[in-house]
């Protein structure tokens, strides 16, 4: 996928906004378009400047799509729910639950178009697929409402009461909080911006959210069943992340450019810096505990013991 | 523990109350079992203890209800719930998580208990109800009894006082309720829980209960009393009762154990005598063949090498536990699901191959979830569709339909109508093009004896008329009154297949009421024992 990324990224360079830079590799015949298409040009001669920003654009975005993925894979929603603090855990919660909705939805869809040749329907094509839509998301509301009921009479969402202005304070701070972070990194990893404004923000910001968290979490009175317990396992997983964000925060106040320069085309440099801080970044392969495993029964074995 | 004080319910858009002037003790460590037909207003009156009703639903409540000093007016359901364990219908429908141990201490999560005390009580509880084995298991890989036992363990960790369960044995086989029904004994007996539950099948349940509410509909008032006083007066009994009220015994036996004990005079007035059976014309001709026919979902083999020939005219219920293969077997009759090894004939041609639009013409299905067919938003509409469907005049499902639930009014969504009148208007759609094969995938979930006793009519019609019509179910007593033979499936293989009378009397799973308490002769039913006494009352000296 990551490659494939690459890819279209290069293609659509060389078919579109080609041109830029002289270092012409391949010449090629181009097509004006009409004037209220200006900018967007077809074709024309491909040149190493461009070839190689495209590059770079898409290794970039297939980078951020690996990792994604690969905390999707590795991450079961459900354990990180445990491990979210107090404030945040009826959103995450409608989260997990939206996200078991989901195969059960496909399994919905493939059950109901089945039926449909009960009646002697046809069980593909569009009118299958709109005819389907009604007992499909008929069926959905009919178990959220259940779920949300047995939810309700399970002691989801029990509280203390708190006063209204106190909770108006903590949604203001959680908010401003979150907004000032997000300013904060974007400046620390922008070029322009002065990187000390930007990290005393980015500070304040995580000091407002963790104290609305951590305030608003009082009044919840949930605990965790057998919580994941905190040991040096997960204490060297967090150390790698922090130490490979320190670094690379601090390549940029420096001056450390990690960009490659693609106007005149360059071969990269290798800082030396930012080169241990990956490398630190995939110690978690060794130190992390592995996760436990669901132990599954076989379908026979379930039914013997029914 | 639970008290109804002039209680009176009324869901918003209905001009009649659900529940009116209710009022209603329940002491501590009762087992109470709430009767009465479909949509009579049990599920309300169960939803109204721990203040879903009006909380969840809307509508208007009056009166009081409180629970061990506690009203619902002034708490919501989750500040109850330290207090009421609710099982909904359909478990699943209520799991948050995703594995045993986790959905067991999710409530105490809620309650905010602390780490230690989640500890012991998940591992009581496992024990408790035998999940032990299963405790790290997905959710979604367990049986339907493990699953109810879920259900119920994750309402008993926080402790409550009061047990609230709604239908928590219909989609269960006879085993699996058992095990259930057990786990709920022991909890009465050695914790002291209060528990309300609702059922139909009363034959399961009754022995278990020591106090009965009789919910009549229709804002009737309650009727509340001993199993055996309720029993005698109540308009649904089980056949053990009915057997009781027919043959005048005094008390009126619960047990098949007590109604074995008293039954000595009765048998010795049928010997002699043989229930009158509904002539099978056999030799008729085979609608369906099934030669070794294999069915896998992935590695999972749901039939192995199954022959079985269904004829025109005859009833076939298909037993077994969850899981044996019958829902498989009948998809594959109608050529849904992955595709068979082995040989399916229908009317000597394939269903694999038949048209969509030609398969109503040889045979009908009935989906364990009826309303996956329906898609239209009144009974009218739904009815035209299926005219069109099945290429008949226009009228003809219509009634059809007026036949068979002749209170349906036109206007009604199809989605408001109760399970059973749910189920008639899918039949009618399937039978609007008179297949001759008519399968029915577990037709009784959620049936109350009445709108059961009109399915069996139906159903025994269609097959005078030459219809073959094959039931799966776990309800023993229904196969005992409709089924003219009966295919028990096990893992995927038939195991036997045979009359109704020489199966279910060979198996004590599969066995009814009646078949138990008059064996070693053949009696399956209350009716069949009626017929054979005739006219005159002999057993009026008897009692």
């Amino acid at each position: 996928m990551g490659l494939a990324i690459i890819i279209v990224r290069v293609v659509l360079q060389v078919v579109f906004v080609a041109g830029q830079g002289t270092t012409v590799v391949l010449p090629l015949p181009g097509i004006m378009l009409p004037s209220w298409l200006a900018g967007i040009r077809l074709g024309g001669d491909i040149t190493a400047e461009a070839l190689l920003t495209a590059l770079y654009d898409g290794m970039r975005l297939a980078a951020i799509i690996i990792c994604l993925g690969a905390a999707n894979a590795l991450a079961s929603p459900s354990r990180l729910l445990k491990s979210v603090p107090a404030a945040l855990y009826e959103l995450g919660i409608s989260i997990v639950v939206a996200l078991t909705f989901v195969p059960q939805l496909a399994a919905d869809v493939q059950r109901v178009q089945a039926a449909r040749r009960l009646r002697g329907r046809s069980a593909t094509g569009l009118r299958a697929l709109a005819g389907s839509a009604m007992p499909v998301l008929e069926g959905a509301l009919e178990r959220s409402v259940a779920l949300a009921a047995a939810m309700d009479s399970r002691g989801y969402g029990r509280s203390r009461h708190v006063p209204l202005a106190q909770r108006r304070a903590i949604s203001v701070a959680l908010l401003s909080g979150l907004v000032a972070v997000c300013l904060g990194t974007f400046g620390l990893l922008s070029a322009g911006t002065a990187p000390w404004l930007s990290l005393t923000m980015v500070v304040v910001g995580c000091v407002a959210c963790l104290g609305a968290a951590w305030v608003a979490g009082r009044r919840r009175i949930r605990s965790t069943y057998r919580p994941d317990p905190w040991r040096l396992a997960e204490w060297c997983v967090l150390g790698s992340g922090v130490i490979v964000a320190g670094v690379f925060v601090a390549c940029s106040m420096v001056g450390v450019d990690l960009a490659t320069p693609t106007y005149p085309p360059e071969w990269p440099t290798l800082p030396l810096a930012p080169l241990a801080a990956i490398a630190i970044a995939t110690t978690p392969v060794w130190t992390a505990p592995p996760p436990p495993m669901l132990r599954r029964t076989s379908p026979t074995a379930e039914l013997v013991s029914a | 523990m639970i008290t109804f004080d002039h209680v009176t319910i009324t869901y918003p858009d209905s001009t009649q109350p659900v529940l009116r002037d209710v009022s209603l003790t329940i002491p501590e460590g009762e087992l109470v079992l709430v009767v009465g037909r479909t949509g009579s207003g049990k599920t309300t009156l169960l939803r109204a203890i721990n203040g879903l009703v009006p909380h969840f639903t809307g509508g208007t409540m009056t009166g009081r209800v409180e629970i061990d000093g506690r009203a619902t007016s002034t708490h919501a359901p989750r500040d109850l719930a330290d207090l009421i364990g609710v099982v909904p219908q359909d478990p699943m429908s209520g799991f948050v998580t995703d594995t045993v141990e986790d959905e067991l201490a999710y409530g105490m999560e809620c309650l905010g208990l602390a780490p230690e005390v989640m500890r012991r009580r998940v591992e009581e509880t496992l024990d408790l109800l035998g999940l032990a084995d299963v405790r790290s298991a997905p959710l979604r890989s367990l049986s339907g009894g493990q699953r109810q036992r879920v259900a119920i363990g994750a309402a008993l960790t926080s402790h409550p006082k009061v047990l609230v369960l709604d239908e928590p044995t219909s989609a269960l086989d006879p085993g699996a309720a058992e095990e259930v029904l057990a786990a709920l004994h022991r909890l009465v007996h050695d914790l002291g829980v209060t528990v309300v539950l609702s059922e139909h099948r009363l034959e399961r349940v009754v022995q278990y209960a020591d106090l009965i509410v009789i919910v009549p509909g229709n804002g009737e008032p309650l009727q509340v009393g001993t199993p055996s006083d309720a029993m005698r007066v109540a308009p649904i009994a089980p056949p053990v009762v009915e057997l009781g009220r027919l043959a005048g015994w005094h008390p009126l036996p619960l047990t098949v154990r007590d109604a074995r004990r008293a039954a000595g005079p009765l048998r010795d007035l049928l010997i002699g005598r043989t229930p009158h059976l509904r002539p099978v014309s056999t030799g008729e001709r085979a609608l369906a063949h099934l030669q070794s026919a294999s069915v896998s979902y992935g590695s999972v083999r749901a039939l192995r090498d199954v022959t079985v020939t269904l004829n025109s005219g005859e009833v076939v219920a298909l037993m077994g536990r969850n899981g044996a293969g019958k829902s498989t077997l009948m998809q594959s009759l109608v050529g849904i699901g992955p595709v068979p090894a082995g040989t399916v004939r229908v009317t000597n041609a394939d269903p694999r191959s038949i048209a969509s639009r030609d398969l109503l013409t040889s045979v009908g299905l009935v989906p364990q979830e009826p309303a996956d067919l329906l898609e239209a938003t009144t009974i009218a509409e739904e009815c035209r569709a299926a005219d069109r469907d099945a290429h008949v005049d226009a009228g003809t499902t219509r009634a059809l339909l007026a036949l068979m639930a002749p209170e349906i009014d036109d206007r009604m969504h199809p989605r408001d109508l109760s399970e059973g009148q749910r189920l008639l208007l899918v039949l009618c759609l399937v039978l609007a093009a008179r297949p001759p094969l008519l399968l029915l995938d577990e037709p009784t979930r959620g049936l109350d004896y009445p709108t059961k006793a009109r399915l069996a009519r139906v159903l025994s019609d269609l097959a005078e008329a030459g219809h073959c019509i094959v039931l799966a179910t776990h309800d023993v007593e229904l196969v005992a009154e409709v089924a003219d033979r009966v295919v028990i499936l096990a893992d995927g293989e038939i195991v036997a297949d045979g009359p109704t009378s020489d199966v279910v009397m060979s198996s004590p799973m599969f066995a009814p009421q009646v078949a138990k308490i008059l064996s070693p002769q053949v009696w399956l039913t209350v009716d069949q024992v009626s017929a054979a006494l005739g006219s005159h009352d002999p057993m009026g000296a008897a009692g």
